[in-house]
């Protein structure tokens, strides 16, 4: 076996052993119980309760959540809008930046606040340092605020009959200080110490060898591209993201960077397992999305490794896989390995370039956000396969003729139709969206000509990329699409805001409503939720779902240039 | 809704101050323990600094060279091309590339050019090159430095990473300062 295969191997099985010790502390926080870091947390987060003015002890239900969780958005929407128009006479600007334009900032702002990190800028030239602080703020608190509900699900989903799910902005806090933050010291600290650059000096001048003159951006960005990796929010420093050698320098950070993506939302399948008592569920869980993940992961190694059969009829050696858009010291492999990390959990950082990938590496990294829940974005990639769950207890539940059934709480009609909503909305978004961009482009291809850097089949993958990007909450792009348009800037950033709050407050309120019902204990005629067998339901449901309505615009895009090139 | 306004803006100015101010300061500090003080890996060569680990535009026969870039190794606003993998113009870029480092690598065969020295790297900048890029540029470097193959093919070998786990490669930067600074003793 390669060495670049037995590292992908090794990665896996460190996320593993990291994750579960993480999801039993997680699982400690959302309980309340005591954990050997109280010592030192116990006293910041009563700082940040006291500056907040806020009782962390108050119960709160399910609608109060979601009006704090409504209103805090708000709240960074508009320091966020204010900055980005600003930025050119704030602070913190060494290198003289501009502000953003209206539709820009919009589109930043949103895409920042609702975890995703669509960047329709660079971030060398598109922001100061000022702007690159503040949406490291952003990245840090949207994750927590991903956290957060999903500890409110968590209680929710607990065996008793209750209207009071917690305090919203403990579990906020202590999501923020308590998990994110040490993670993302430790991390930062590898990258400072392997050549990341952590500064606030601008950009630096030299001269090469060869005597030519050449700037090198530096920054802040070991503090930044932590916190981006760990709160798969994704949006990098440099415009290439970690695919930048100052961003991610050696196969050692890209190791630390790649396990950071998908360490908590593995965490958080095992901290349900810790919540509600029931280690079985949990492995359940984690057993689907593995499956998922592996079922993409397999085909998006081969695809890349294997080379583009363009190049292999010029002639020359492709042993080391299609290398357009990737760099050597990750080679194809890793490359691959990250984008289904990358893809799979709603991150959208990247370490290649995805426009440049094979159609099988275009097909399974655009199924990875479809299906967005094998692992997913923090907090809200459980969200995502709650609502599936949902789905499977109801279908099995008429199948066999029992009355759905899960964790001891009755599932009806009203419930369902907000699990419905949810599901439906996200393939709504993504192929209404393309549609009106193929729509507009079709139409009138001179005037859109900049939109697209390939032509044909290609040239329909990137748009479709892009909202499936945004309404995944990724962030990732086929970066050949010319995305800093009106256009786009204002669809991406609608379908980004509906695609983000939507899926938050449909899993809550189910799970509020559930809450309050009366507990069934279960007897012979439960339907059991923690067996292979309904494992396999789960899977099937997702399947359905991503499979019928995404698979007639995929023969269009990946599927097509396929059969085109090979 | 209302009487989370106040809260809200509280918290978010202190997650502000904590976050972006104390959390970024801290690293900053552990940062002046680090190499260079957190300005990236430099190399100084004669008095001279330069980035190791951002590619430079080398174009000369006696240096190595990177692979090729979409930005032309500009620094301060690095990317990659975005070609798909079916594009004609790309393909036509490509080809431009294979014949074009046929012609100034003469005794190199077509088959044995590593499909990343005619692709772009995902930044523009990739300082590093794999053992078997170098090996094609062993021949031209050897010539217009008075070399012989085997020298040259020796620092090569020297100047090779290889790591436990994934890709074996070379820094650019470094194997064309340890060549200029053998020219440089005779």
């Amino acid at each position: 076996m390669s060495s670049e295969i037995i590292g992908i191997i090794v990665m896996y099985a460190l996320v593993l052993l990291m994750a579960i010790p993480l999801g039993r502390y997680i699982g400690k926080l959302f309980n309340y119980e005591n954990t050997w870091l109280d010592r030192a947390f116990n006293p910041i987060d009563q700082i940040f309760y006291k500056m907040g003015g806020i009782d962390p002890y108050r119960q709160m239900g399910w609608k109060e959540h979601l009006a704090a969780l409504l209103t805090i958005n708000a709240v960074w929407f508009i320091i966020s809008m204010f900055v980005l128009l600003n930025m050119e006479w704030l602070p913190l600007n060494p290198d003289g930046n501009p502000s953003m334009s209206g539709d820009l900032a919009f589109n930043t702002t949103v895409s920042f606040i609702t975890n995703t990190n669509l960047q329709h800028y660079s971030g060398e030239t598109g922001l100061s340092y000022l702007g690159q602080l503040t949406l490291m703020l952003w990245q840090f608190i949207s994750a927590a605020c991903g956290m957060a509900v999903c500890g409110v699900v968590f209680t929710a989903m607990k065996e008793k009959t209750t209207t009071q799910l917690g305090n919203f902005y403990s579990f906020f806090v202590r999501s923020a200080t308590r998990v994110l933050l040490p993670i993302c010291f430790v991390a930062a600290v590898i990258l400072v110490f392997n050549g990341t650059p952590m500064t606030f000096e601008g950009k630096d001048t030299i001269t090469t060898l060869e005597g030519k003159e050449q700037q090198v951006s530096r920054g802040p960005v070991a503090a930044f591209v932590a916190i981006k990796q760990l709160g798969t929010n994704g949006g990098g420093f440099y415009g290439p993201n970690s695919a930048n050698p100052m961003e991610n320098p050696n196969y050692i950070t890209n190791i630390v960077e790649n396990i950071s993506i998908v360490l908590i939302p593995i965490a958080l399948v095992f901290a349900l397992g810790y919540v509600l008592k029931r280690r079985k569920l949990a492995w359940t869980v984690f057993g689907v999305m593995t499956l998922g993940f592996l079922l993409l992961l397999i085909p998006t190694i081969t695809g890349e490794t294997g080379g583009n059969p363009a190049l292999e009829k010029m002639g020359i050696s492709q042993t080391a896989g299609n290398l357009e858009g990737k760099e050597m010291r990750f080679g194809a492999a890793a490359s691959a390995n990250w984008a289904t990390y990358t893809t799979c959990t709603s991150n959208g950082s990247v370490n290649a370039m995805h426009d440049s990938f094979t159609p099988m590496g275009g097909l399974t990294t655009l199924l990875g956000m479809m299906v967005n829940c094998f692992y997913g974005g923090i907090g809200v990639g459980f969200l995502n396969f709650y609502i599936f769950i949902i789905l499977a207890v109801f279908i099995s539940g008429l199948m066999v003729g029992r009355t759905p059934e899960f964790l001891g709480k009755k599932i009806e009609a009203r419930e369902m139709k907000i699990a419905m909503m949810v599901a439906l909305l996200h393939p709504l978004l993504i192929l209404a969206g393309t549609a009106l961009a193929s729509h507009l482009y079709a139409g009138n291809p001179e005037a859109y000509a900049s939109w697209l850097a390939n032509p044909g089949y290609h040239g329909f993958s990137e748009m479709l990329y892009e909202f499936t990007s945004s309404s995944a909450n990724n962030g990732s792009g086929f970066e050949g699409l010319g995305d800093n348009t009106v256009f786009w800037n204002i669809a991406t950033g609608i379908v980004m805001l509906l695609a983000r709050y939507l899926p938050i407050i449909g899993p809550v309120a189910i799970a509020g409503i559930l809450a309050a019902k009366k507990y069934v204990p279960e007897s012979s005629g439960t339907l059991k939720t923690d067996t292979p067998t309904f494992g396999f339901m789960v899977f099937a449901v997702i399947f359905i779902v991503a499979a019928l309505s995404f698979f007639p615009a995929l023969t269009l895009g990946p599927i097509a240039e396929y059969f085109s090139l090979y | 809704m209302k009487k989370h306004i106040i809260p809200a803006i509280r918290l978010t100015v202190f997650c502000a101050v904590f976050f972006s101010g104390i959390y970024t300061l801290s690293i900053l500090g552990v940062a002046q323990l680090a190499p260079n003080q957190g300005n990236g890996f430099i190399t100084e060569v004669n008095g001279k600094r330069y980035h190791t680990n951002v590619a430079q535009g080398f174009t000369q026969n006696k240096h190595f060279w990177p692979r090729p870039s979409a930005v032309d190794y500009n620094g301060a606003g690095s990317g990659g091309s975005n070609k798909g993998p079916s594009n004609p113009d790309y393909l036509a870029l490509v080809q431009t590339r294979i014949d074009s480092f046929l012609i100034k690598n003469p005794g190199v065969e077509r088959k044995d050019i590593p499909a990343e020295m005619v692709t772009a790297s995902g930044s523009g900048l990739d300082p590093h090159i794999s053992p078997q890029a170098a090996a094609v540029q062993v021949k031209r470097v050897a010539k217009a430095r008075n070399l012989s193959e085997a020298f040259v093919q020796k620092k090569v070998a020297e100047l090779t990473q290889k790591p436990l786990l994934g890709t074996e490669v070379i820094n650019v930067l470094e194997l064309n300062l340890a060549l200029d600074g053998l020219s440089s003793l005779k």
